[in-house]
Formats: structure tokens, sequence, C-alpha cells
């Protein structure tokens, strides 16, 4: 059966301001789960806390939306618990760079497979504005009272340092490019982290749309330049993120090299699209290699006990021979 | 009591106390005896002090003494720490070559000399291996474990059959040449051996078709836990917990995912994320990290997730004594996060119930889908014990209202929908798993409505709360009082002992001694502290003639839970928080100083 966007929509009540980047996001979610035609039942979101997080709850699939910053080990644990699953966690730019960081980190190293999207504004815009993570230094967007005294983190240079294999960007209001990078993500067979540019149109005055997009305001003459888009996309400049064998460690290093390198780059040029990609063996594998029921069952299915009796399945005279003293 | 023999050894951390005790305590148990022992260490990897203490009788024990018989030791500090332990008459064993005779000062002991660098050479050179002298040092602690079981005359092929278990796979090589030490080693303390030195270990029949194991707290706990069919374990290295965790993780055959997160917050919400697939799961900590799990068990409570939590405690605040036993805990569990939400709470006492418990908790979790915690602690954790086999004949596994497809089918047919909050009156609503073609759901921190959708209404709200509570009346309700709670003794007693957790065993031994001394006692043991058993608690301290609490902490917390949940004060209570745990001595003389010199708070301090 193919599936519709439609299909994955829900009624509940939307409460984004007007203009949120995270409709884009929502949209492109949604799209893309129907060209991949997958089964909403089989789909798991997870999020954290802010605007973003309520995310799940706009789409038909199982989701939850979870704490501050755990949206990636609440994940880790249900895509472990059923690896069939599509597992995706959420996150925002505070959520997961600030409060939920080490999870960043330590998600990467392990290479389950599974995608982390982050919605990144700049801000967190439901405690209204203060600065995120991912806010420049000495930027002022409108509540902060004073220009932001932090400088700030790299996500996609973090990703790859923490062994991310596939590690891309993406912008809120390219729909079709966001739905191309939601895709590849889901599918590749790792650790994926999407970064999503998305404009807070009411805390992040400074990041907007237009600014994104190169429509800003002379401040002469009061009309909007002509149109220099800031984003523009990698795959159209001949950049090729793929480690094509990932058994060769020189090959490996010049590829994270030249995706650090485009990591640096913002301001008038802002590159979206796939930064890095390798495949290697995921968390599940080596899992399956140490513990022989993982090759025939997820935990989530491993026969525990007779449901007619009660009686436990696992026989433990084994270790409790290993055990007996007389 | 006919037999009742306490031997210690103490030494360097990583230098081979933990493994000489253990086959010290298999050799005796081998031999139809009963043991327990106790481990005491330092937060250190090499160097510190450490020791471990084995009581050995002809009857089942579960607790340590004050009296040490025998203690062998192989350096200085051992001898300094624990000589004044040893009763008169007893026996220290001592390296001639460290430390001479009269240097130990307790000449009222058997003092035997072990010439542990001789010995080891001349089974060196017996085997050729005279060039790695350094490495085969190790081998004092059997030299120490025979010369042991030699002044005690231990028949000595039960230490060889011993031996042959420890030395087997890849160290099977060992084995001839540490069975040779252990030979001359038994054979010159044997012919030490004086008749002044009353204690002597002989081999008891066990009953035809008995069969028994030797088992400590983590062990007890993670075969519990596959028993009830745990199959993903989260953790974060602390002491005593991740004990377990290794367990679960060198028995792959098992089938449980053992996963070592980023933190504890890590540990507890993928236990959780887990557990939301369907899979039973759990996470095992100890009170710095159960602290960090408090945020994450509130989202399982608002979401009914069946989480089970394992909290080994230690002495605290902070870092407290990391390595030491304290029940500090309780009013924490009975509240740790933000906000209410329904939680139970089981407090095993002794190495049987850590491993019933552990099934318990999974089908209390599943039943009632909420956090239930374990409170375990450092004593039985670190506590090694004879045990008879585990019966599985009563156990079986509750996974409450899981639904199948065909149950998800039919409840879909008559409501239109699937609501995962939906309003009970058990306050239980039918769980699906993801997966399920009908049964999606949406899960959420928020205050939500049936379908998990965030809900700010204030009727929804109200009927909510009433709803996730009410689990704790349902469960209440159902669980059997013999799982909540345990009557020892007499009904009628003089003085009413009313404890929980790891004190239970030094209670129970101690009631025998001070029934031999026809003193009448009984004892409550709490076993279920959430939800609270408070009507039979009730009814036995108000026929009580003199209640004391016997707790491992400085406040007397359960004392102050049974007021909260009774109205009824304690008389007297039995308090220690040194970080060591109680012995059976100490329940003895606690009592009688309440009866006896009518003291109203006796604070145990033994232990080194």
């Amino acid at each position: 059966m193919a599936y519709k966007a439609s299909d994955y929509k829900t009624d509940a009540h939307n409460d984004w301001c007007p203009g949120c980047g995270d409709f884009g996001i929502l949209s492109a979610v949604q799209q893309a789960l129907a060209e991949m035609d997958l089964a909403p039942e089989q789909v798991l979101l997870f999020s954290g806390v802010g605007c973003f997080a309520k995310t799940p709850h706009f789409v038909r699939t199982y989701g939850c939306h979870t704490l501050h910053g755990r949206s990636l080990p609440f994940a880790v644990g249900a895509k472990l618990g059923n690896p069939e699953l599509t597992v995706i966690s959420l996150g925002g730019d505070g959520d997961g760079y600030g409060i939920g960081a080490g999870h960043f980190l330590n998600t990467g190293r392990r290479n389950l497979d599974m995608l982390y999207m982050v919605f990144n504004n700049g801000v967190y815009g439901l405690t209204k504005g203060q600065a995120s993570p991912t806010l420049k230094q000495n930027v002022q967007t409108k509540s902060l009272p004073m220009p932001n005294i932090n400088d700030a983190i790299n996500p996609l240079a973090v990703a790859l340092a923490a062994g991310y294999t596939w590690i891309a960007r993406g912008y809120a209001y390219d729909g079709k490019g966001l739905r191309e990078l939601i895709r590849q993500g889901i599918n590749h067979r790792g650790m994926a982290l999407l970064d999503v540019l998305q404009p807070c149109p009411t805390y992040n005055t400074v990041n907007t749309k237009d600014w994104y997009e190169g429509l800003e305001m002379d401040e002469e003459t009061g009309v909007k330049k002509p149109a220099a888009p800031r984003i523009y996309k990698l795959a159209e400049t001949g950049f090729d993120p793929v480690v094509h064998n990932p058994d060769d460690s020189e090959e490996i290093c010049q590829k994270k090299g030249q995706a650090f390198q485009k990591s640096q780059e913002w301001g008038d040029r802002i590159p979206v699209g796939i930064f890095y990609q390798v495949n290697l063996p995921t968390y599940e594998d080596r899992l399956k290699e140490r513990v022989p029921a993982l090759k025939q069952f997820s935990p989530s299915n491993i026969p525990i006990y007779d449901p007619a009796t009660g009686t436990p399945s696992l026989d433990i005279s084994p270790a409790l021979s290993d055990l007996r003293v007389c | 009591m006919s037999l009742d023999f306490s031997w210690m050894i103490g030494g360097a951390q990583g230098s081979g106390v933990d493994s000489s005790a253990t086959t010290f305590a298999r050799a005796c148990a081998a031999g139809g005896l009963w043991v327990f022992g106790k481990r005491e260490y330092h937060s250190n990897i090499k160097g510190e002090h450490s020791y471990f203490q084995i009581r050995v009788s002809d009857r089942p024990i579960r607790s340590h003494i004050d009296e040490v018989h025998l203690l062998a030791t192989f350096d200085k500090e051992t001898i300094t720490v624990h000589k004044g332990e040893v009763v008169p008459g007893g026996a220290i064993l001592y390296d001639p070559a460290i430390v001479k005779p009269e240097e130990i000062g307790r000449p009222d002991c058997l003092l035997i000399p072990v010439v542990y660098q001789e010995i080891i050479q001349a089974t060196a050179r017996e085997f050729h291996r005279e060039k790695e002298l350094m490495k085969l040092a190790i081998m004092k602690n059997v030299v120490a474990v025979a010369a042991s079981l030699g002044l005690v005359g231990l028949d000595f092929q039960l230490l060889k059959k011993t031996l042959e278990e420890v030395f087997k796979g890849r160290r099977a090589a060992l084995a001839p040449m540490n069975i040779r030490a252990a030979e001359q080693a038994y054979q010159f303390a044997a012919g030490r051996r004086q008749t002044d030195y009353p204690h002597r270990l002989r081999p008891i029949a066990v009953p035809a078709g008995e069969k028994r194991i030797m088992i400590n707290g983590t062990t007890a706990t993670a075969l519990g836990k596959v028993v009830g069919g745990c199959r993903f374990q989260t953790y974060y290295p602390i002491t005593p917990a991740s004990d377990e965790s290794e367990y679960l993780e060198a028995h792959p055959e098992f089938g449980v995912t053992v996963i070592q997160s980023e933190d504890e917050i890590a540990a507890v919400t993928g236990a959780i994320g887990a557990a939301v697939t369907g899979v039973r799961a759990s996470t095992s900590t100890s009170g710095p990290g159960f602290c960090l799990m408090a945020e994450g068990m509130g989202w399982a409570g608002m979401n009914e997730v069946p989480v089970v939590i394992f909290n080994y405690q230690r002495a605290g605040p902070s870092t407290g004594l990391p390595t030491r036993h304290e029940q500090g805990d309780l009013k924490f569990t009975l509240s740790a996060s933000h906000g209410e939400f329904p939680r139970l709470v089981l407090a095993p006492g002794d190495l049987e119930e850590y491993f019933y418990d552990a099934i318990d908790a999974f089908n209390y979790a599943e039943r009632y889908q909420t956090p239930v915690v374990v409170l375990g602690d450092k004593a039985v954790a670190n506590s090694t014990q004879t045990l008879p086999w585990y019966d599985l004949g009563g156990v079986h596994i509750d996974r409450g209202q899981l639904l199948s497809d065909e149950e998800l089918a039919v409840q879909v047919a008559s409501e239109g929908r699937y609501k995962r909050f939906k309003f009970t009156e058990s306050g239980v609503s039918p769980r699906s798993r993801p997966g399920q073609k009908q049964g999606i759901f949406w899960l959420t921190g928020d205050e939500h409505d049936e379908t998990g959708h965030i809900c700010e209404e204030p009727e929804n709200r109200t009927r909510m709360m009433v709803k996730r509570m009410r689990k704790l009346e349902t469960a209440a309700r159902e669980i059997p009082i013999e799982k909540k709670v345990n009557l020892f003794g007499d009904r009628d007693a003089d003085i009413t002992l009313v404890s929980w957790g790891s004190p239970k065993g030094a209670i129970l031994d101690a009631m025998e001694l001070l029934k031999a001394e026809k003193i009448s006692i009984n004892f409550l043991q709490v076993h279920l502290v959430l939800p609270f058993p408070t009507e039979f608690v009730a009814q036995v301290l108000a026929r009580a003639r003199r209640r004391v609490n016997v707790e491992m902490n400085y406040s007397g917390q359960l004392a102050q839970v049974i007021r909260e949940k009774t109205g009824m004060a304690m008389d007297a209570s039995i308090l220690k928080w040194n970080g060591r745990a109680i012995s059976q001595n100490e329940i003895v003389d606690g009592v009688k100083r309440i009866l006896k010199a009518h003291e109203s708070k006796v604070v145990l301090t033994h232990g080194v």
C-alpha cells in the first residue's frame, strides 16, 4: 500500500507561532515517510523538550515526547529494544547541543542505525528566546538583554569528532532538499546527524528566513536588496562526501578533513547537504555477534515465558551449577 | 550452637583477598558447612587495606559476628588493624619474615608462623619455575587458605577439589602447582595444631537430594532478573552495582542486551525507551546514580512505562563512603523526582529475597505499568552465602495488560480508536507496543489526554492524576500480605524489632541467641515499602510491648515512615551509620541495652 503524506497527519492541536520553521520540517518528515512508504506503526519518533519537541504529536506514528535533552538516550534504548523499528530522534539546538550534549557525543561512538535530526534556530524558543549553543558570539537577538557572550559550537564538526557516520545539514524552507536528506538519513545504515537550520520568527530576529535567503533590507532605502541566497547546496559544487573505501584510513581522514573545512563556512555562504558519509558496522551488528539470541529475535520479541502457564522460559540451571558448592 | 567459627583474611587491595576468601568458603561449603562472608574494601584499586570475613556453621547463617577465631595475614597492617578482633585463645597466622611474634602483642593467642616465601620457593623449584618467583608470589593466598584449613583440620580433599574448580579452563595449568603449595602449607599447620585451640571444621552430611549454591547479592539479583524475563539492562559504572551488569554481560547465553551508558541519565532513559518497545528492561545503580535518574523515573511514572530500577544503597551523602554500607536512601526513594506519581518500592533483606524480588519487580512493573524501585544495599550486594538451590516452582511471569494484536483489534473495534491512557477502574490501561498496527500511541512528559496528546485542561488533569495514583491502591489490594511483610518470632513478645533490608540476617541470627536467653522477641520486616502495608504494621505495633526500629542510617527513616503512615512512634531505636554492616552481636547487645539498661537510642559502632 502506498502511503500519502496525509496518512502521517494527526488531529492534535498545533500551537507553533505563525511562520515557524518547525512547520517546514514537520511537513518534510511526513512527506519523506510517505515517499519511503514506511508503515506508520513501524516508525517511532522521539523528541526532547522545546517548541520543536511537540512534533511527534503531529505525526501519526508511534511518538514519544520525552525530557529536555534526552531524546537520544530514550531513542537508543528503543532502537536496541526493537531494531526492526525505524527510530528517529528529534532534538533542538538547546535541547540536543546544550543540556543533551553528552548524549550527542556518546551516541556518535556507537553507530546505531538511526537518524538524529536537530531543529536548529539559535534560540531557546519555548522559554522566550535565550541564546542557544549555536548562536554566534556578539549576536543580539530580540530578547537578549546583551549580545551573546558565548561562542557557538559547530555541531557538524562535533559530530565528525564524535563518530557519526552520516552528517548533513538541511534548511527548513528547502522542502524538497530537506525531504531528500531525511530519506537518505533514514536509509543510511548507521548513526546519522541531520542539523536543520530554521528561523525562529518570534525570537531570532537576526537569522531570519530573509537573512538565510539573502533578502535583507537596505537600511538607507528601506527596500529589500536583490536576492543573494546564503544557503547553497554542496552537491551542486561537486563536493563528494562519501568514503568509498571504509577500510582506507587515509580516505577517511581526507573526507573528514574536507567535511570539517566545509563545516566552518558561515556568513555570506552557508552550505547544506551531506558533509560526510561512511559505511561501517553498526552497534546492532556488534551486539548480534555477542548475544546469540539477537540473531533470531529483537529483545522485545525474545520469548520470556509460556503465556498459558506463566512459566519463565530461561533455564538458569547451568548458571546455578557454576555456583553449586554441594 | 554446636559450631560457629569465624575466619578472616586481610591484605592490600588487589593482592587476592577476595579470591582467597572465596576459596576458603567454597572448601567449607563443599563439606556441607554453611557459610556467610562479608567483604570490606576501600575506594581504591591497589594498596589500601581490605578484608574478608567468613563465618562457618553447621546450620544456615545469615550474618557476621564480631569475633574472629582465626586471622590469616601476610602483611603487617592486617595484624595491626584486626588483632583486637581475635578472641582470647584464637589463632593468628603471620609471616615471620615480616613480623616477630612478640610484636603481635597477643600472647593469649596461638601464633603460627607461615613461611610463605619458603613454601612458594620450594613449590616453584619442584615445578622448575624458579625464574617466575615474582609472578608466583600470588600463591601466598592459597598458602594462607591451606594453612588455615590445616589448622582447623578440614579434610584436605575438599580444598583440593575446590582448587581444581577454581583453576580451570585457561588457568587449569596452574592447578597442580597451587595444590602442591597448598599441601605443604596444610601439613605444616596441621602439625602445629594444639589441644588448647578448640576450633575444628569437620564436614557434615548433606541430606540426600539437597543441592546448595554459594552466591552474592549482585549475582542473585542478576539471576532473578533473567528468570523474570529481563532482556535489557543499562548501567553506568558505580560501586557496588556494576558487578550485577558485568555478570549479565559475561553470560550472553541469557540473551540480555547490556548497555554501558554514558551516564545514569542515559541509563534510566535508555531502559525506559527499551521498555516502551515491550522488552522487560532495567537499570542498576547506587545512590549517586539514582539521584541522576530521578527525572527519568518521573517520566516513566507520567507515561506509565514499566521500568525496574535497582538502587544498591551505599553510604552518602554525595560520594560518601563509596564502598561502604548504609541504608540512607529510603525516604529519598519514596519521593524522588518532582511531582507525584505512583511507584512501588521493594526492600529485599537477604539473598533469597534479592533473587525473588527481581522477578516480582518486573511483574509489578508491568502489572501496574509504573516504575518499580528495588532498594538493595552494599551489605547484601557484597555478602557471600550458602543457600539451597533456588526453587523455581512457584515462579511465574505476569505481563499484566499487554495487548496481543487480537485483543487490540477487539478493543479498537468496540471503541473506535486505541487509547493508551484510557480511564479505567483499576487505573491500569491496556498497553500496546510499537509495531502493532492498531496500537499507535503518543507519550509525553506533559499532562496528556487518553490518547497521549498534551492537554492542560483542569478537568482532564484531575482525572489523570486520580487514574495514575489509583494504581497504587490497586497494587496495595492485589499484592498478597506475605510479599509485603514478614513477622518472625513470637506473636506476643517483650520486644518487637522493626526493620527493612539487610539488618534482617543479623536480626534473625540474634533472635536465636536471645531466645536461648529467654528474651521474648519478634521481628517485623517491612518488605514492600510502597504501597506501605499500613494496616498490618499498625496491627503488629499496636500489640507490641516495646517497639524498636533497627536501621543502618542516622535518622531512623523507616521509623519516620511508620509514624507518617500509622501515627505510631517507636519506643527505642538501634541505629548504625559508620559504614560497616550490623553484626549478630550488635543486635544482641542492642536489644539487651534497651531491655535491661532502658536505653532509648542505641548507636552501634563496631567494625574497622
